[in-house]
């Protein structure tokens, strides 16, 4: 066929072209907690890009000032509320330090254990959303069938599914329940199981994986330049994990390996997420191996634990005691302390300043997503529109920890 | 291994380490805020730090230079922390609290930095773009400093009165004055605070 403008002049086609302007967000089904992305767009793509965060504000830092140390678990668990576990003990291990209290044995293991747990959690709920705003609705509610069965978990051992506040300085509030590694150890085969049966149905399909091989590429020295830790840093090549690097609890008597990505691109951020879901079954099992059944899982240290209910109302000084812990706090001696443990998504870290009262000076947190987020600005320059949902997708932006 | 790098940090600036302490293992030293940029720059190229984890502020109000940036640099390769803080700022926190900013040594900074202008106000020089990061333009003040009471709000929409309501409107502010615990409180207001 002829075209019809055969005649026209070359320079009478153009049409004036001028960058267009588009909101994206807070409001946006793929926007997961509330942010909002500025672009400047030429056809369709990214020529320019303003992430800006901060809709789910809440004060965290400056509501810590007010309350006592112990008061603040309930805010961490608001942060990254999809792993409220890894929280509560990265906080509880901050204050610890700074006390210069170590947990009996047993608490370890089962710090370890929840935490793992958690981390699984926050691993499924990131790759089945991102599989979810590419389409793949079905994978998805495997993912979310297969936490499900760990929320039961931790629902039986903390009472609550999502914000257990369940940490203690210088513990946690209850010991193991009975069944709990016989509930563990019936609930991971078929978790992994339910997880395989979604990857599978992913990583087989052309149009996923389209959509996320050679996609917002990141080089490992551009990601430790951002400050990007965890998985995300992981999938770019470097193999820095806290629990690797720097021990915490008993982590340096457990083994596993730490997946590692070639390329940084969103299908290895990916893959390195249900890898370190394959690792975290392994460190489960071995803890399970190796948590005591007997013992204490709280120090015994007046200065801080509460002490039992039922010396509470039978003696004075069980009285007094807790009216001193519950009305004015632990006293948190004097002095300040940088504590990281390694989050869902990467390096958490508390930085605590005590004055020696029972009120925190200063509780800053460092949300691993803060800095990954900054990144997706690099990420997503000079790529096309569509690309933004799979690239934010997969670096697991969670709104609470971002915006404190 | 640790103590080594405040003696290396302390070799090469000499009076410019104002203090060090190694209190629960962190390495901290305390500098000339002059000389922040060219320290940073150190610690980067020399010390190998290349990751910044985290920049923040915090305020003394009982303090002579009053709020304090607290920088968090970690190296991958050699596996080591270490802190570094410089004092800034009058009691009364007139004038301009300026520091050098180093987003152009880590990228991770310009974040940071926006957020630590933001809720303390101190102002980084050369900073790209130095906007408020977590609370919104109209807002005025800085949060996170001690003498910015919890208990303010302000809203971008007036509440509703009762007479435009039409009703009783039992509106409670999300904190009130006598929330909290009294005892394990400690009020601080502006320009004077107990000393520690």
């Amino acid at each position: 066929m002829e075209p019809i403008d055969l005649e026209l002049e070359e320079g009478e086609l153009e049409l004036p072209a001028e960058p267009m302007h588009l909101n994206m967000g807070p409001s946006h089904p793929a926007m997961h907690g509330t942010v909002r992305i500025v672009l400047e767009l030429t056809g369709e793509t990214i020529t320019k890009a303003d992430v800006q965060i901060g809709y789910l504000h809440r004060g965290f830092e400056k509501m810590c000032e007010r309350g006592t140390w112990a008061q603040v678990f309930p805010y961490a668990d608001r942060l990254n509320y999809v792993s409220p576990m890894l929280n509560n003990v990265g906080y509880a291990l901050a204050v610890e330090k700074l006390c210069g209290i170590e947990v009996p044995e047993r608490c370890m293991w089962y710090r370890m254990a929840l935490g793992e747990l958690a981390r699984i959690s926050d691993h499924l709920t990131c790759t089945g959303a991102m599989a979810m705003e590419l389409g793949a609705f079905t994978p998805f509610l495997w993912f979310i069938k297969a936490r499900e069965m760990l929320w039961d978990i931790m629902e039986e051992e903390t009472g609550a599914r999502l914000t257990h506040s369940f940490g203690r300085i210088g513990g946690m509030a209850s010991p193991p329940t009975a069944n709990f590694k016989a509930m563990c150890r019936e609930a991971l085969p078929k978790l992994i199981g339910l997880m395989e049966e979604g990857e599978k149905m992913l990583l087989k399909n052309r149009i996923f994986i389209d959509r996320l091989e050679n996609v917002g590429n990141i080089s490992g020295a551009d990601a430790i330049g951002l400050g990007w830790t965890g998985p995300c840093l992981r999938a770019s090549g470097v193999p820095y994990d806290v629990r690797k690097a720097h021990p915490y609890l008993k982590y340096d008597e457990v083994e596993f390996d730490v997946p590692v990505g070639t390329r940084g691109d969103n299908l290895d951020r990916f893959l390195v997420r249900l890898a370190e879901i394959r690792q975290t079954r392994r460190i489960i099992e071995q803890v399970l191996e190796r948590m005591p059944d007997e013992g204490p899982v709280s120090v015994d240290d007046p200065r801080v634990m509460l002490p039992e209910k039922k010396d509470v109302y039978t003696t004075i000084e069980g009285t007094i005691q807790h009216f001193k812990l519950i009305m004015e706090g632990a006293k948190v001696p004097k002095g300040e302390v940088y504590s990281y443990t390694e989050g869902g998504n990467g390096e958490l870290g508390f930085y605590l300043v005590s004055d020696g009262s029972g009120t925190p000076h200063r509780v800053r947190i460092r949300p691993p997503c803060f800095t990954i987020t900054q990144g997706l600005q690099k990420l997503i320059t000079n790529s096309m529109l569509s690309d933004i949902v799979p690239t934010f997708g997969s670096l697991n932006m969670i709104g609470g920890e971002c915006d404190h | 291994m640790s103590e080594r790098i405040l003696e290396t940090l302390k070799s090469r600036f000499g009076s410019a380490i104002f203090e060090t302490h190694s209190q629960f293992g962190d390495d901290t030293a305390v500098v000339d805020p002059a000389k922040w940029h060219e320290i940073m720059t150190f610690c980067r190229t020399e010390l190998e730090c290349d990751m910044l984890t985290d920049l923040c502020g915090v305020d003394y109000p009982e303090r002579e230079p009053r709020l304090e940036v607290v920088a968090h640099l970690y190296s991958i390769a050699k596996r080591h922390h270490v802190r570094l803080k410089a004092r800034i700022g009058d009691r009364e926190l007139e004038g301009d609290v300026e520091i050098d900013s180093v987003a152009n040594i880590w990228p991770t900074a310009n974040w940071l930095e926006r957020e630590t202008f933001d809720m303390f106000g101190i102002k980084f020089k050369g900073h790209p773009d130095l906007r408020r990061l977590l609370m919104y333009p109209e807002f005025v003040g800085h949060p996170l400093r001690k003498d910015y009471p919890a208990q303010k709000t302000q809203p971008l929409i007036e509440y509703r009165t009762e007479e435009e309501a039409g009703l009783p409107l039992d509106k409670q502010l999300p904190f009130g004055p006598d929330e909290g615990m009294s005892f394990g409180r400690k009020e601080f207001t502006s320009g004077e605070g107990e000393a520690s």
